[in-house]
């Protein structure tokens, strides 16, 4: 293979595997970050103490959460059919993502808002604060370093789910390491794949870690 | 003088629900704060007495009574409602409760954010509050660099930021050193004499309440054991409850001395010197001391000194009109 070739593949590789995790984590913030303050504060004991609904939401992160990627991706695949257009494909592989991604968002935004000191809220409720000044003004911006550093975790989590795209036909760097890679013999290519998800990792790792750092003034 | 009543507490009970079955920690307090006073209630932990302050705004509901706030019931009202006096009636915490990922000025600012205020003019009102705390020049900083006095003078800014009526303070110097302590009482009783403002002061220490309430109420197993002036709750306990709080007296009748005795109150306003000494040296009386149980609080004394009356009343008579003449309250036990 030659240079120019590898070049093709491994930035074909990482356009993919960024493609797929990208939006796929947006979605699932959008919809598992409205999720988790909800199952938050309808919690006993919190500003919005709503028992069913809370119980019923529990109920469905869990459930969500409890099926295995590989297995929710097969499970999937007729309902994909319908909202990407295709089952299969790089591109169809986001939808799989957010399902299984927003549940997992918003067990970590959950775990984040949690960490405000409960104090602090009743400060604010004895200032005369709404509850939507409490999540929006309190709350969210309190837990924003923690939720950052969540945010990073979750997208590295999406881009290993990522990695199993092949199963349904996508690529990206996981699909090259096994289909191009482990499957036909090609250890070096199948090295040169992982390093470079490796690199990924580390990378967004380390933004989340400097970010949280960087906004959160509890330090110093 | 009459003073107009502005939070009027009418037979408050609240049970918690515990696995172990319900605990009582208010059962039917009445209670009445006065416009311009500082009012403090005391009690040994689990009196209730903080329940009690948070029932006051609400952040506890109780299961049965009234909280009358210039006559309005707090605890019927509407959410609209009850956010409008919670504006009115502000509080502070022991723990302070600023939110850490503001700075100092945005801390204090957070009261006026809520109410739609323009930034213009909030930010022109936070500069004046944190003037009156003495902490103008930290604007900017965040909680994590001051220190638990400064953090408490910011809560008190922030607190008065929605110009309220009353301010609540529930144990809000109880995690700072006495020198602290007497710098935000001192705070405290400035704006209360500055800007009348009306505060309700809850506590378990005795000096608290020694240097800046008008009033005092003891609160003992949820009930209201002793209410009174400071003065007189403290000259003349009448509780068991009170009596233990000041760390005096015999606290169980066993205690109590066979045969007349006179008991001595050290509250804090006698002259630091040698009594006893004196009595002896300069007035010949022969004091035999039953008990004392006396404490030093803030360089004055506090405490109950128990001895035996002299049997002569002449010589009793010269005692008692020499502790009295040091500001000492002299009351007799088991007199004949």
């Amino acid at each position: 293979m030659s240079q120019a070739q590898w070049l093709d593949l491994l930035v074909g590789g990482i356009n993919d595997t960024l493609f797929m995790t990208i939006p796929s984590t947006i979605l699932a913030y959008l919809v598992g970050m409205p999720l988790g303050i909800l199952f938050v504060v309808t919690g006993k004991e919190h500003i919005l103490p709503k028992p069913r609904l809370n119980t019923a939401l529990g109920v469905i992160i869990n459930f969500l959460r409890s099926i295995p990627f590989i297995i929710l991706l097969a499970m999937l695949i007729p309902v994909t059919r319908l909202v990407m257009g295709s089952g299969i494909g790089t591109r169809s592989l986001i939808f799989p993502l957010f399902i299984s991604a927003f549940p997992f968002v918003a067990r970590m935004v959950e775990g984040s808002l949690k960490e405000v000191d409960y104090g602090v809220i009743e400060a604010a409720q004895s200032m005369g604060s709404s509850t939507a000044q409490i999540i929006f003004k309190v709350l969210v911006p309190e837990a924003l370093p923690s939720l950052v550093n969540g945010a990073a975790i979750c997208t590295v989590a999406i881009l290993g789910y990522s990695a199993m795209a092949s199963a349904v036909g996508g690529g990206g760097l996981g699909a090259i390491a096994i289909t191009k890679g482990l499957n036909i013999r090609r250890m070096d290519i199948m090295y040169a794949a992982s390093v470079l998800l490796v690199i990924l990792v580390q990378i967004i790792a380390v933004i989340g870690n400097q970010s949280t750092k960087r906004i959160d003034h509890r330090k110093r | 003088m009459s003073q107009e009543v502005l939070i009027r507490i009418k037979g408050l009970s609240k049970v918690y629900k515990t696995p172990d079955g319900d605990v009582v920690a208010l059962d039917n307090i009445d209670l009445s704060v006065a416009k311009g006073d500082i009012h403090g209630v005391i009690g040994m932990s689990g009196a209730g007495k903080s329940t009690l302050i948070r029932c006051i705004n609400r952040l506890d509901t109780p299961n049965a009574g009234q909280i009358l706030y210039r006559g309005q019931d707090i605890l019927r009202m509407d959410t609209k409602e009850l956010l409008a006096v919670r504006r009115k009636v502000a509080m502070i915490f022991q723990q302070f409760n600023l939110l850490m990922q503001r700075t100092l000025g945005e801390n204090v600012r957070y009261p006026l954010e809520i109410v739609g205020v323009s930034r213009k003019a909030a930010n022109e009102r936070v500069k004046e509050l944190l003037t009156i705390v003495g902490l103008e020049d930290r604007l900017n900083a965040y909680p994590v660099q001051l220190s638990g006095g400064q953090l408490q003078r910011v809560a008190i800014a922030r607190a008065l930021a929605s110009d309220p009526e009353v301010l609540l303070c529930d144990e809000a110097t109880s995690a700072l050193d006495p020198m602290t302590t007497q710098s935000i009482l001192s705070l405290l009783q400035d704006i209360n004499r500055r800007l009348g403002l009306t505060i309700v002061i809850i506590t378990h220490e005795m000096a608290v309440i020694r240097q800046i309430c008008s009033r005092v109420t003891i609160l003992d197993g949820g009930t209201v054991a002793e209410e009174g002036t400071v003065d007189e709750v403290f000259m003349h306990t009448k509780s068991q409850a009170g009596r233990r709080l000041f760390g005096a007296a015999p606290q169980t009748p066993e205690e109590e001395p066979e045969g007349p005795a006179l008991r001595l109150v050290f509250d804090g306003s006698s002259v630091d010197k040698p009594i006893i000494a004196t009595l002896i040296k300069e007035h010949g009386v022969m004091v035999n001391i039953l008990s004392a149980d006396m404490k030093n609080i803030g360089g004055k004394t506090y405490g109950q000194m128990l001895i035996r009356s002299p049997e002569d009343p002449a010589e009793k008579q010269a005692l008692v009109h020499y502790l009295e003449e040091q500001n000492i309250p002299v009351k007799e036990v088991n007199a004949q």
